[in-house]
């Protein structure tokens, strides 16, 4: 808006529906050749992104093929759908959508409660100088690798003086040390918790903004009001960071079958493989391992469409009941 | 509750709460710091002593050698150096393309404006997964270079729409005036715009380099078998699935040879955790009042 009233020479072609006639293409060209540098820094980026995020899309064609990386693409023996098909009858199959599905809803539910959690906890604290410190400490995991969490939530785990085995025998819970590492059902758990150790922290910066944003006066009347400090958190705080909840949520259900799979890589073992295969890593073992590119490609495009498909359910969803829309 | 709490226990109740609180707190301080520490004594604790277990954060047989025997890994050297290199290479490529996107879809003037943004925003939802991403890279030629650490991820989305609604707020008659005094709109980009968003700049330049240090999974994909390719994390990586005869070992076979399969102790394995951690925490607490501002940034307008 602003620029379009400072500078009334320079009226943008797409704010008004531009008509194909021969002097609104003319003004089209004399505001290219006035904006060269604008374009000359754009249009390589746009075309790096076409060639990095937009050609891998061109690759979904290999689903449909019998591919094989020599031949040119008209050479490719067509095959239909074939591969999801096949796909759709495997046991493995089945067991990753069930891993993902379980662990990226325990994520999303864990990913939500725990940060504000923690941020109306952080936001109780009178102490300011610990709560800096707090929360100072609190982001630091988030910025290690998975790679170095992974080794030390193992190390945490082991059963040679690793902590939790040794807290819970010290507190007399356990006799024997537990493999946590080596149980399925646990790894689901595992998972989550370990996410839980590392971006709470991280996560809660968000909420704790949103929290600053509450007006003090609204404390100070149920203050006045006589309300305790759990009833204002219920009808003050909880309220107002409401939106930014909502925002957060309708993002993370889009994203709920893109969980990744560094920590099911990382954490994950032989004897747990039934539950740490997400999607991700079935097309990297029976697909890319195999070299089945094209079987392989038919498990990736089914988790993209999977996602969108519930990133727009869940918004038209939000929509109708709250008006309120990411996209 | 009503007016009979507030007359009798209102400071008892408001105490107890407090306390609650703190004491939670505390507790969430507590795991999040323990396993670091412990991390570190271990590392710097006798390596037969460490076996005997019993050490919590501080080493009981203080030695050096863990770090002086992972020295003489030479994996270790050249994943060290691909590292630092990949992560000044990305992290200024990466700032620089990111804020001149920004800048020119922050122009409302702009007649690509909303093509670009759109086609930038797409890449946000929908990505092409891991095997034709895969496929791509061969195609390109990536595979075993060190351009594939740099090359796919110059352009991010979300990196330039930060730094884009940082961008927004800065008044836009001082690009005008500097127009009235002749400059060209890279040099209004390049004089104007960005010393203003340095704090926009410097988030970013956190996430991006945060990112080339932690990625490992680049390596392990592309460049699994050029020795001289290796980084940090994926070298860790491998020291740290040695043991559990984890996951790595199984997806591995037929993409790279692993090259470290003597089981290592656990001290060195801590000694290499402490030390592609270290870099991090360098940073850390001078960037911290920036990232704060940026997270929230990103968060509320995009």
């Amino acid at each position: 808006m602003k620029a379009a009233t400072i500078i009334p020479d320079s009226t943008p072609g797409n704010r008004e529906k531009p008509q194909k006639t021969p002097q609104s293409r003319k003004r089209f060209w004399r505001t290219f050749k006035n904006q060269k540098y604008l374009y000359l820094m754009s249009l390589p980026f746009v075309i790096w992104v076409f060639v990095f995020s937009y050609l891998p899309l061109w690759g979904w064609t290999m689903a449909f093929q019998k591919y094989k990386p020599a031949r040119s693409f008209f050479e490719q023996e067509w095959v239909g759908f074939e591969h999801f098909k096949t796909l759709f009858h495997d046991d493995q199959f089945l067991l990753s959508l069930r891993n993902t599905l379980a662990m990226s809803s325990m994520g999303l539910i864990a990913g939500f409660v725990f940060p504000i959690l923690f941020a109306i906890l952080l936001n109780e604290i009178r102490l300011s100088f610990f709560k800096r410190f707090a929360q100072t400490i609190s982001y630091l995991p988030h910025f290690v690798s998975w790679v170095v969490a992974a080794g030390i939530v193992t190390k945490m785990l082991s059963t040679d003086n690793g902590l939790v085995n040794d807290v819970l025998m010290g507190l007399g819970f356990i006799h024997q040390p537990i493999q946590f590492m080596a149980q399925g059902h646990l790894f689901w758990g595992i998972v989550t918790l370990s996410d839980v150790w590392k971006e709470t922290g991280w996560n809660a910066i968000i909420y704790l903004a949103a929290i600053a944003g509450i007006g003090p006066e609204l404390y100070e009347a149920a203050r006045v009001d006589g309300a305790s400090r759990l009833r204002q958190i219920w009808h003050i705080t909880l309220p107002g960071i409401r939106p930014t909840i909502i925002v957060l949520l309708i993002m993370s259900v889009g994203n709920l079958l893109n969980i990744g799979f560094e920590k099911q890589f990382l954490l994950g073992n032989n004897l747990v493989t039934d539950y740490s295969q997400v999607l991700d890593l079935y097309s990297l073992k029976y697909g890319l391992g195999m070299a089945r590119y094209s079987f392989g490609t038919a498990i990736n495009i089914f988790n993209s469409v999977i996602s969108v498909a519930l990133l727009f359910t869940i918004n038209g969803i939000f929509k109708r009941t709250t008006k309120e829309s990411l996209l | 509750m009503g007016k009979t709490a507030l007359a009798h226990g209102k400071s008892w109740s408001d105490r107890i709460f407090d306390a609650l609180v703190f004491i939670i707190v505390l507790l969430v301080v507590v795991i999040t710091i323990y396993p670091f520490l412990n991390v570190l004594a271990i590392s710097l604790n006798d390596s037969i002593d460490s076996v005997r277990g019993g050490i919590t954060i501080f080493p009981r047989h203080f030695t050096w050698d863990n770090y002086i025997k992972i020295f003489t890994f030479s994996g270790l050297i050249t994943g060290f150096k691909i590292s630092a290199l990949r992560t000044i290479a990305g992290t200024l490529l990466g700032l620089f393309s990111a804020s001149m996107l920004a800048f020119t879809i922050s122009r409302e003037d702009f007649q690509g404006r909303k093509f670009v943004s759109t086609f930038l925003a797409l890449t946000m939802y929908v990505s092409g997964g891991l095997i034709p991403t895969y496929i791509l890279m061969k195609d390109l030629g990536l595979m075993n270079t060190f351009a594939v650490y740099i090359l796919p991820g110059i352009v991010s989305a979300f990196n330039v729409f930060v730094i884009r609604s940082f961008i927004d707020g800065i008044p836009y008659a001082l690009q005008e005036s500097a127009k009235l005094d002749g400059a060209n709109d890279f040099t209004i980009y390049w004089r104007v715009i960005l010393p203003l968003a340095k704090p926009a700049l410097a988030t970013i330049s956190l996430f991006l380099a945060v990112g080339q240090w932690n990625a490992w999974f680049d390596t392990y994909l592309y460049n699994g078998s050029s020795e001289s390719l290796t980084t940090l994390q994926y070298e860790l990586m491998k020291v740290l699935q040695s043991t559990t005869a984890g996951s790595g070992g199984d997806y591995r076979t037929n993409l790279v040879t692993s090259t470290v399969n003597q089981v290592s102790p656990e001290s060195i394995k801590m000694a290499i955790t402490i030390i592609v951690t270290v870099p991090i925490l360098l940073v850390y607490p001078f960037l911290q009042k920036y990232f704060v501002k940026g997270m929230t940034l990103g968060a509320v307008k995009s």
